[in-house]
Formats: structure tokens, sequence, C-alpha cells
């Protein structure tokens, strides 16, 4: 028998009464929580043991990174929006919301590649420089192509809005799912900026001092 | 607005108000707490006489930070409790794999 395709709000009933697409996201959430546990362990151990600079101290540029993190913050405040707008059933509001998003995130990645080439060409840091070098791209290269791809799949969103009906308040749940997306790659970052940032060049340590950059 | 996404918003509205989903004004409010965390932090991090007693306040401001977002924005806090229990097993994991690591590294120092 064929069955009409499932929407938000009128799935196929389930054995646990939620939509399996939503719960399918989740689980993939919690796998990737796994995930990136297992980069910000990796750095962790490995803090503090590369044999020569440049280390955290040398590179790291705080305020810069901290407008970064603003800016992914905000984009989580773009996106809840956008969600917010189209379930009340006003699209042209919902498409600026996620334009918006998008174009945080794209920002997001530049401050990311400028990092990244100013490590490189000023601060002689590539992943093969050091142990450091090697943790910190692999950590946060992953998490740029994370929002890369969140990117992507928002501006893939955007454009089907503009198709007739393919986008609507009642069928919401692929912008849910690309919104919880969106939201986890903000709370990755919450913790690398803390973890790997901020412990990373805090002066307060005794012992945190420039290293002598061997080249 | 058409009539028809006027009903809908009204509709919206109608069930914001029944089950206590945030609106809007509540997403900004969020918005704005976690920026004036994030300030926090850098600000903090700025005072070096504070010294390792900046791991536990870094560690509760980001904290708090992230259940803000997962309450609020990923709407952990309305959603069914079996969604909660898919992520936040995996984020245990994580965690535990991460303190595992460092206690097998003999390394709590940073």
């Amino acid at each position: 028998m064929a069955h009409a395709p499932a929407i938000h709000g009128e799935h196929e009933p389930t054995t646990t009464g939620l939509n399996h697409r939503k719960l399918l996201m989740w689980a993939f959430l919690g796998s990737d929580c796994m995930f990136f546990g297992t980069l910000i362990a990796t750095y962790l151990v490995y803090k503090n043991k590369s044999l020569e600079g440049p280390l955290p101290i040398d590179v790291f540029d705080i305020p810069v990174t901290s407008v970064s993190t603003f800016v992914l913050l905000m984009s989580s405040m773009s996106m809840v929006m956008a969600y917010a707008w189209l379930t009340r059933g006003n699209l042209k509001a919902f498409r600026i919301w996620l334009a918006s998003t998008a174009i945080m995130g794209a920002t997001f990645l530049a401050f990311q590649v400028y990092e990244f080439y100013e490590f490189a060409n000023h601060g002689h840091l590539t992943p093969r420089t050091n142990l450091f070098g090697s943790t910190f791209f692999t950590l946060t290269g992953f998490h740029g192509a994370h929002v890369t791809l969140g990117v992507v799949w928002l501006l893939s969103i955007l454009f089907h809005s503009f198709r007739e009906g393919g986008v609507t308040p009642e069928k919401n749940l692929d912008v849910d799912l690309a919104a919880l997306y969106w939201h986890f790659v903000d709370i990755v970052w919450i913790v690398i900026f803390t973890v790997v940032y901020l412990f990373g060049v805090f002066e307060g340590f005794p012992g945190t001092t420039p290293s002598a950059v061997v080249h | 607005m058409s009539q028809e996404e006027s009903q809908v918003a009204d509709q919206h509205s109608a069930e914001a108000a029944h089950t206590g989903h945030p609106t809007p004004a509540t997403y900004f409010k969020v918005a704005m707490a976690l920026s004036i965390l994030t300030a926090i932090e850098v600000g903090i991090f700025y005072v070096t006489q504070i010294g390792y007693a900046i791991i536990p306040v870094l560690a509760i401001l980001s904290i708090g930070k992230f259940a803000l977002v997962v309450m609020y924005y990923m709407h952990l806090k309305f959603d069914s409790k079996i969604f909660s229990g898919m992520f936040f097993f995996g984020m245990f994991v994580a965690t535990g794999v991460i303190f595992a690591l460092m206690a097998l590294f003999s390394w709590f120092l940073f």
C-alpha cells in the first residue's frame, strides 16, 4: 500500500511516537560529540609536549578569535529566528534570517582561513611542524569542515524555499534538522574556544612564556 | 502577510502560549546572555593574577553557554527526553574519554 510522504507533525506512527528523522539526527549529534571528544582529548594529551615551537602563546590572537566566536554565536540566534518565523508562517522573514545565518557562517570560515594563513605564513606553524600544530589543525580543521557543510546545507534550503511548496510552515522538519546541526557546531566551538584558545595562552599559568621558535 | 500565513501565525502563537515554547524575544535575550558570558570569559582571561582558578571559572562560564544553546536554541528543554538521552549519552562518553586519556597520561595540570 502506498503511503503519502510524512510531514512534520503528521509523521507515520512510530513505537516511540517521535519522528524517526529527528531521532536519527539526535543520534548523529550524540555520535559527533564522541568524535569531537576524541579530538579534544588528543589535543589536551599532547598539549605542552611539543619539543620545539611555535606554541599556542606564539601564534594565537585572542581578540580576533573572540570576534569570530561572537559571529558564530549570533549565527545561532539568527538560525533559531529563521525557524521561529517559518513556523509562524512568515516566509520572507525566514529567508532573511536564514541568509543572515549562512553569511555569518561564511564570515566565521573567512576568519578561520585568515587564522590558518597567518599561522602558516607568519607563525611558521603547519600540521607538520610539531604536536601542537598536528592536533590543533586536526581539531579546528574538522570543526571548520562541519561549518562548511552547514553553510552549504543552509544555502540549499534557502534556494529550495523559492520553489513552490519547497519550504512551508507545515513542512518545517528539514529546517529543524539543519538548525539542530548548526547549533551543534556552535556548541562545539564554545568548548574549543575555552579549552584550546583561552586555556592555551593564559599567561597566569606558571611557565607560560613564548617559545624560542625554531624554523 | 497573507490571510493563510496570518492564521498559521495565530495558531503558533497560541501553541507557544500553551506549551511554553520560547518566543523570538526569548531567543534574543538568550543571545544577549551568550554575548555577555563571552565578554566575561575574554575579560577574565586578561586577569593573570587569578592563576589556576581560571580553569573552574572559564569551565563554568563555558558550561553555562553550552546549556543555554542546548536548552533554548536546540529546544531540548521542551522536547522529548529521548532526544536528551541520545545527545547526553554521546556527551557523557566524550567527557569520559577526555578524562580517561588525561588520567592515563598523568596529565591534569595546564
